[in-house]
């Protein structure tokens, strides 16, 4: 009896959602066009993904031109008491992008105009939807390019690159996106459009484009990017630097840092993976071998020569099996080729995987290895691992089979017990794929009650109703003390 | 914490004396203290050697003085991985001889280099001349802890150079002049010695060719760590500053031409190439005349031209010293500024970045001149605001403070703001309406 009354209750609540939802797509229609609105459900499975561990499906997804129109969307929205999660090409791995609060999805791929290049200035003012790659397209007969480089820069979005703050290969001698971000126009929760930081020079005052970039969609909507363009190197080179022992790879890194040396980049791609990545591209990497180093040093042909005659020495005295140079751009490009499709290629190995993200003091690299290998053990699995390892950031690579659900349940655990050991070592939950729902319940092995506090008001005053992007970043569950395993199972997977 | 009347009039900010100076040792105590004001209602500025209090507009209450330099712990120091945790009251000279001892350095080259506290070099917000190589703070503050308005300890990062994890509170503490918390603790990245140094100084008969070159070495791509344009006068104050310390003086600043610094490190051949690809760039834009620095006397020049800020607000009885930038430095845009149509001295110096120090300068703070100094902050004001740049007044004096905000004009950001004013300090404990429009 207690069962049916409920069940008519929810019938009823579901059925009162179901006509807002109609009348907003009603409303959004009509501002946007049809063409521009989805709501049937074929449609929204297509949105429940993004590239993580996570599922959410919106109740409707648009697709904006123009500012104005983001702006009007977000205020029909709040009228309705529905809320707002922004979208670039969902290739974030932390569930940034995920309609955790169901509501409106606004997918920015229209929004992909690159607006203006200034090329004395180095600055190029781009919509949130213009894909990464294409900014250093557009601007590399002048010798420049955008800097950050995330593997996925082939299809992620500057917007999402923003929203998370990505990182990539190259982000260690560069930055990661918030360096090269000049100026923001956002739209606030409230439908405001407002504009932040300053095309030239420093603006006065608070430094909002540093607190924007990075808060994962949670305080504003990005519609407009003026980015910082760099200069291409004289020159280039890039190494690859083969290994019979992981443990003597992890110590060249830590003997390159400690040196001052600053490579450009510094991949490490472990010989488990670099089989499976090798069989699927042919980029030229060895087939056996514990692990690889994957270097680049880039600047005046003077110090590039020096850095790289460094580093060739640091790897052989790290007993390195063979220091390989790439002999030409073609040989060059096969070998980022390669990583940057390895975790593409690791399909071939498990049904699915979960690419980890954790930080750790470059110093601690060979001891961190060698527990997650452990960890992963413990739980039955052979953890991968293909990675930035010359600022820490280690992408430890879980393989499993999602229709076994000891196996997610294992999966998720051995997770979590990597992600806390970074953190007891020094490091931090994530370097470059953000919080989002993957880890906003760890959040409380780094930060107190009155980091939360001060977070929540930062959060709360730009977005007070959590009516823009809720449930991310922010623990759900009450009280500090003890963590809990995400309540949710990895169902949905992949 | 009972204070003589000389050792509160130490502490004054833009004229306002406070009622108490309190020194905590510890994060814990400035919170009690932050805890105490809160409590009465008592209006706090966090200070650290208090080099730089006259930047930005004279606090509306200031009844304590939270001095800072009792804080002076390196934390955590680990130089395998490039990574620090030092106090906010650690001056950065001492900080420089423990980093030098493992060939490692902090890009905070900033003024009043001798006195400054890390705490201060970031909550004031001025430029490091080094920017065009290592950034500025932004891009390589890792994290921090601070004792936010409402009294709690609170930190944002943390000790590892790649982290996404939270929002970057840290970054809002960079020239915040203390309105959004007491910075208690500061992370950074920490960089490489370089195994060379050197320099190249160049005089120009006209600030056209000298603009030509300073922009030309600044397309050329060649890495510079300081690129700095002088106007003669700066060039006078620079050679006058040099010679009062005893210190070598290259023949090219002499004070009637315009004169451009470049600095260079790295390796010794890349030292040796971008000296040679400077000279000839020189060359070509007509220099005056020209000469190599070297690791001494270029040591020696760009620790005199770090000190710019300092200098250029003392050096006449009456000084309003402009900080702008703008998108290209074009000689239209310099000779806007130096126009000289008044009794009043000017001197110019443009910073890599495209960042220019203007200073002007009269003899007295009477009537005249504050009236000048205002027409001047108000053209030069619309004249940033037209180029899409950005115009403060670093330093000013009081008198023309009463007048107008020495932080430009009102931008549309304000709103955001003084949200985030608001987050923070909820009750307006930290030096009230020294900020950015009031805040």
């Amino acid at each position: 009896m207690q069962a049916r009354q409920e069940s008519n209750y929810s019938e009823g609540v579901n059925s009162k959602r179901a006509t807002v939802i109609s009348s907003l797509v009603r409303e959004l229609k009509s501002l946007l066009g049809p063409e521009n609105v989805l709501s049937a459900t074929e449609d929204l499975c297509l949105y429940e993904f993004d590239g993580s561990v996570e599922k959410a499906r919106p109740e409707l997804v648009v697709f904006p031109h123009t500012t104005e129109q983001v702006s009007r969307i977000v205020k029909l929205a709040a009228k309705y008491q529905v809320p707002v999660v922004g979208r670039g090409a969902g290739t974030g791995l932390s569930g940034g992008a995920l309609a955790r609060g169901g509501g409106v999805m606004i997918v920015f791929a229209r929004m992909n105009k690159i607006l203006a290049i200034d090329l004395e200035s180095r600055r190029a003012v781009v919509q949130p939807g213009v894909v990464n790659l294409d900014i250093t397209r557009a601007v590399e007969h002048a010798g420049l390019y955008f800097a950050p480089d995330p593997s996925s820069q082939k299809s992620c979005t500057i917007g999402g690159n923003v929203a998370e703050n990505a990182g990539g290969p190259h982000t260690l001698a560069y930055g990661v996106t918030t360096n090269h971000i000049a100026a923001l126009e956002l739209v606030m929760p409230d439908g405001e459009i407002v504009r932040v930081g300053s095309k030239n020079g420093d603006a006065p005052g608070y430094d909002l484009c540093g607190l924007f970039v990075g808060s994962e969609g949670t305080l504003a909507l990005v519609t407009e990017i003026t980015v910082k363009l760099s200069r291409k190197p004289e020159a280039v080179k890039t190494l690859l630097a083969i290994f019979d022992a992981i443990e003597d790879a992890s110590q060249t890194v830590v003997e390159i840092t400690a040196r001052g040396i600053t490579p450009a980049a510094c991949e490490m791609l472990d010989g488990w993976t670099l089989q499976v990545v090798e069989d699927y591209i042919q980029a030229g990497f060895p087939r056996y071998s514990a692990a690889v180093l994957l270097l680049e040093v880039e600047g005046l042909r003077e110090a590039v020569e020096a850095q790289a005659a460094a580093v060739d020495e640091v790897c052989r005295t790290c007993h390195a099996r063979e220091v390989r140079v790439a002999r030409d751009d073609h040989e060059r490009d096969l070998l980022w080729k390669g990583r940057k499709n390895a975790f593409g290629a690791l399909g071939r190995l498990a049904p699915s995987n979960y690419v980890l993200d954790g930080v750790i003091p470059r110093s601690k690299l060979p001891q961190a290895l060698t527990h997650i290998l452990g960890i992963g053990k413990k739980y039955g699995f052979h953890v991968g691992n293909i990675f930035h390892a010359g600022d820490g950031n280690l992408h430890p690579i879980v393989l499993y089979d999602p229709r076994d659900s000891q196996q997610c349940k294992n999966a998720i655990a051995a997770a979590e017990e990597i992600i806390r050991y970074c953190v007891e070592l020094g490091g931090a939950l994530t370097g470059e794929h953000g919080v989002g729902m993957e880890k906003n319940e760890l959040m409380s092995l780094l930060f107190s009650e009155a980091d939360f506090d001060l977070m929540r008001r930062v959060h709360d005053t730009f977005n007070p109703d959590s009516s823009l992007n809720p449930g991310k970043i922010f623990p759900l569950s009450k009280g500090c003390g003890e963590i809990r395993i995400r309540s949710k199972e990895a169902t949905g997977a992949r | 914490m009972v204070s003589s009347e000389e050792e509160l009039a130490e502490y004054v900010v833009d004229g306002i004396v406070p009622g108490a100076i309190v020194k905590p040792h510890s994060a814990e105590e400035a919170r009690e203290v932050m805890r105490f004001a809160a409590a009465d209602k008592l209006a706090l500025i966090p200070v650290g050697s208090r080099s730089k209090c006259d930047i930005g507009m004279p606090p509306a209450r200031y009844d304590i003085a939270l001095d800072m330099t009792g804080m002076r712990e390196i934390a955590h120091y680990d130089a395998g991985d490039l990574t620090l945790s030092v106090d906010a009251g650690t001056p950065l000279r001492q900080l420089e001889h423990v980093l030098a001892e493992s060939q490692q350095f902090l890009p905070l080259a900033v003024p009043c280099f001798e006195s400054s506290t890390v705490g201060g070099a970031i909550a004031s917000g001025i430029d490091s001349v080094l920017r065009q190589q290592y950034g500025t703070a932004r891009d390589f503050l890792i994290g921090a802890e601070f004792v936010d308005g409402k009294g709690n300890i609170c930190k944002s990062g943390g000790r590892v150079v790649k982290n996404v994890t939270g929002y970057d509170l840290h970054k809002l503490l960079i020239g915040s002049l203390g309105t959004i918390g007491v910075i208690t603790r500061l992370n950074f990245r920490t960089f490489p010695l370089a195994a060379a140094y050197g320099g190249h100084v160049a005089s120009f008969e006209s600030a056209e060719r000298a603009l030509a070159f300073r922009n030309a070495v600044e397309a050329s791509g060649l890495p510079v760590a300081n690129l700095e344009f002088l106007s003669p006068r700066t060039a006078a104050i620079t050679k006058a500053i040099l010679e009062k310390e005893d210190r070598p003086v290259p023949g090219c600043v002499e004070g009637s031409s315009w004169a451009v610094y470049a600095s260079f490190e790295g390796n010794e051949r890349v030292v040796e190439r971008v000296a040679q690809d400077v000279e000839r760039l020189a060359r070509d834009a007509g220099a005056r005349q020209d000469e190599p620095l070297d690791a001494g006397s270029d040591a020696q020049l760009g620790g005199a031209l770090r000190e710019a800020f300092e200098w250029l607000r003392w050096a006449a009885p009456a000084v309003a010293l402009f900080r702008i930038t703008m998108p290209r430095i074009l000689p239209q845009s310099l000779a806007a500024l130096s126009r000289p149509e008044d009794s009043l001295r000017r001197a110019l110096l443009v910073r890599a970045g495209g960042v220019v120090y203007f200073s002007v300068m009269g003899d007295s703070e009477d009537e005249e001149t504050i009236a000048a100094f205002e027409t001047m902050a108000k053209d030069i004001f619309a004249l940033a605001a037209e180029k899409q740049g950005q115009a403060t007044l670093l330093h000013a004096p009081l008198g023309l403070k009463k007048r107008l905000s020495v932080w430009g004009l009102a931008r549309g950001d304000f709103s955001l703001m003084k949200k985030v004013k608001q987050a923070f300090d909820p009750d307006g404990i930290f030096a009230p309406r020294r900020y950015v429009g009031g805040l």
